[in-house]
């Protein structure tokens, strides 16, 4: 049996990173192998997730232009062809984008407070 | 997807997914190797190893602009340690080459140990070989920096490269241990601190005691965050490759590759059939219970189940 395989990554202008690397400890604890990338653009995370074959894409993004971010990052996903892997994101994110980000290909949201046992929970039975 | 016929086509996904099915001991990968092995052989492997810290990753990153520049298509293989407890890993040396994640010809993948020691994986052979077979004209690899016991490296790679820095006795100690057979070069990094003259002067002087063989091994300094000194390391690697051609050991260092490979293969083959063997039955359970009480000794134990053993076709 294969180890769970996450990437974890936040827009690069966004300095909050605490949140990030809680979830990325939280998960190497849970037995996942977890590739941390820190800042970077769309296009380098999605060349990540093709290269590493991660089956879980994290972002974590506290600031407030997660919109462009994930729009472009999910493009670029649909044309590399790897877009059935899990698309979580964390942060800070206003209730009436919630929709439009699964819509876009977003899997899960967490918001700030979240449990991080159910973090676990979802990403174990998201990805089958 | 035909896999093995798209790693063949350089198709990054099918290389990917290939690596994946490797780490996994998926069945269908054993197949997929037998395909692509009489592909391999012309890639050129070359190994980093030394202690945590000393900028590995970082010379790494260099390394591969480098040699962009020189045209060559790179992968990279960067290992970390799996935690022994909870079995999960931070693969974090990635982070460090991030300036090259956006060309199209360097492809880079991160790897946990998975449980085994000597500062590769167990998949490290193989996903060099998936590299190779891929059209990547030189493979990188990185060990977990675990210190003294990484021979594993050298018998995997064409040319190893042991990187130190100035004030750190590591690396020193592990070559006065007398483990001269590891390196072809070594590196002091971080050679803008001071001291960097001095940790030359005492490898050399130590080399002076190096078994004599054809290749005079050289101690080369760097500064992996200025890109200074890649360009002789670069050269120094070439020329390597260069001796092992023209002196026929690169035929001898891939003998000891495939010998170690293969012993590797069957003694794990022989592990698990017996393991599963013993196990099924109930067998190991009640051999155990005699142990424990008395009535058997372990080395009795041991040569009965041997001796129990059906020969396997
Ligand atoms: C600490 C903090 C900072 C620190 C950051 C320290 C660091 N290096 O991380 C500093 C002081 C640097 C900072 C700076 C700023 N901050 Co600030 N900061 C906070 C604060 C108080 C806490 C964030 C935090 O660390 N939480 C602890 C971690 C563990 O929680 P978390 O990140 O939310 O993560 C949890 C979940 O969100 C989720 N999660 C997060 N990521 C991921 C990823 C995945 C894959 C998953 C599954 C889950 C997940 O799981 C975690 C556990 O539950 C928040 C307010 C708040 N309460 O959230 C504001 C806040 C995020 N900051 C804010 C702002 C505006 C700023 C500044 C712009 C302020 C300024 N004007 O200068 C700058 C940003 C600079 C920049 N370029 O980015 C706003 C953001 C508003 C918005 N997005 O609309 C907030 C919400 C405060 C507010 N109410 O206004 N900040
Ligand atoms: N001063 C100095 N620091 C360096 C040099 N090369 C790398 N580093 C730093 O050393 C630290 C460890 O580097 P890293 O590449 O992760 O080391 P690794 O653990 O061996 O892979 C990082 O903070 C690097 O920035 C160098 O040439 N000089
Ligand atoms: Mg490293």
């Amino acid at each position: 049996m294969g180890k769970i395989r996450v990437l974890m990554a936040k827009p690069g202008y966004d300095s909050h990173f605490r949140g990030a690397v809680v979830v990325a400890t939280t998960l190497r604890n849970a037995g996942m192998e977890v590739i941390y990338l820190g800042g970077q653009q769309p296009s380098e995370v999605a060349n990540t997730a093709l290269q590493e074959d991660v089956d879980v894409i994290g972002i974590s993004t506290l600031s407030s232009t997660y919109m462009e971010y994930l729009t472009e990052l999910t493009s670029l996903l649909k044309n590399k062809g790897i877009a059935e892997k899990l698309l979580v994101v964390g942060g800070v994110v206003i209730p009436d984008d919630v929709p439009k980000l699964k819509e876009m290909g977003v899997d899960g949201y967490f918001p700030p407070g979240s449990d991080l046992v159910s973090i676990v929970d979802y990403i174990r039975n998201g990805v089958k | 997807m035909d896999i093995a016929k798209e790693v063949l086509n350089g198709n990054k996904r099918a290389v990917s997914r290939m690596i994946t099915l490797i780490e996994n001991k998926d069945p269908v990968a054993k197949e997929i190797i037998n395909e692509l092995y009489p592909h391999t052989g012309s890639g050129k492997i070359v190994g980093i190893t030394g202690p945590p810290g000393v900028g590995k990753s970082t010379l790494v990153d260099q390394m591969i602009k480098e040699w962009r520049k020189r045209d060559k298509k790179i992968a990279v293989v960067a290992i970390d340690p799996t935690s022994p407890f909870h079995g999960g890993a931070i693969l974090g040396d990635r982070i460090r080459m991030q300036d090259n994640f956006l060309d199209e010809n360097v492809f880079i993948r991160s790897m946990g140990t998975r449980g085994a020691y000597g500062g590769l994986s167990k998949s490290t052979g193989e996903a060099v070989n998936v590299f190779d077979a891929a059209g990547y004209d030189i493979i990188l690899i990185e060990t977990v920096g675990a210190g003294q016991v990484e021979v594993d490296i050298a018998k995997l790679a064409h040319t190893t490269t042991v990187v130190v820095v100035p004030g750190l006795g590591d690396a020193i100690q592990t070559m006065k241990a007398g483990m001269f057979e590891i390196p072809d070069i070594i590196v002091v990094n971080k050679a803008d601190l001071t001291g960097a003259d001095d940790a030359v002067m005492e490898l050399e002087l130590m080399l002076a005691w190096a078994p004599k063989i054809e290749w005079k091994m050289s101690v080369l300094k760097t500064i992996a965050l200025e890109n200074d000194g890649i360009e002789e390391l670069l050269d120094e690697v070439e020329r390597h490759w260069k001796y092992l051609e023209e002196t026929g050991m690169l035929y001898k260092r891939e003998e000891t590759r495939y010998e170690e490979e293969l012993v590797d293969l069957v003694t794990e083959n022989i592990k698990e059939s017996v393991l599963k063997e013993i196990k099924s039955n109930g067998k190991l359970d009640m051999i155990v219970k005699k142990i424990v009480s008395r009535k058997i000794t372990p080395y009795t134990a041991a040569d009965e189940i041997l001796a129990g053993l059906k020969p396997n076709k």
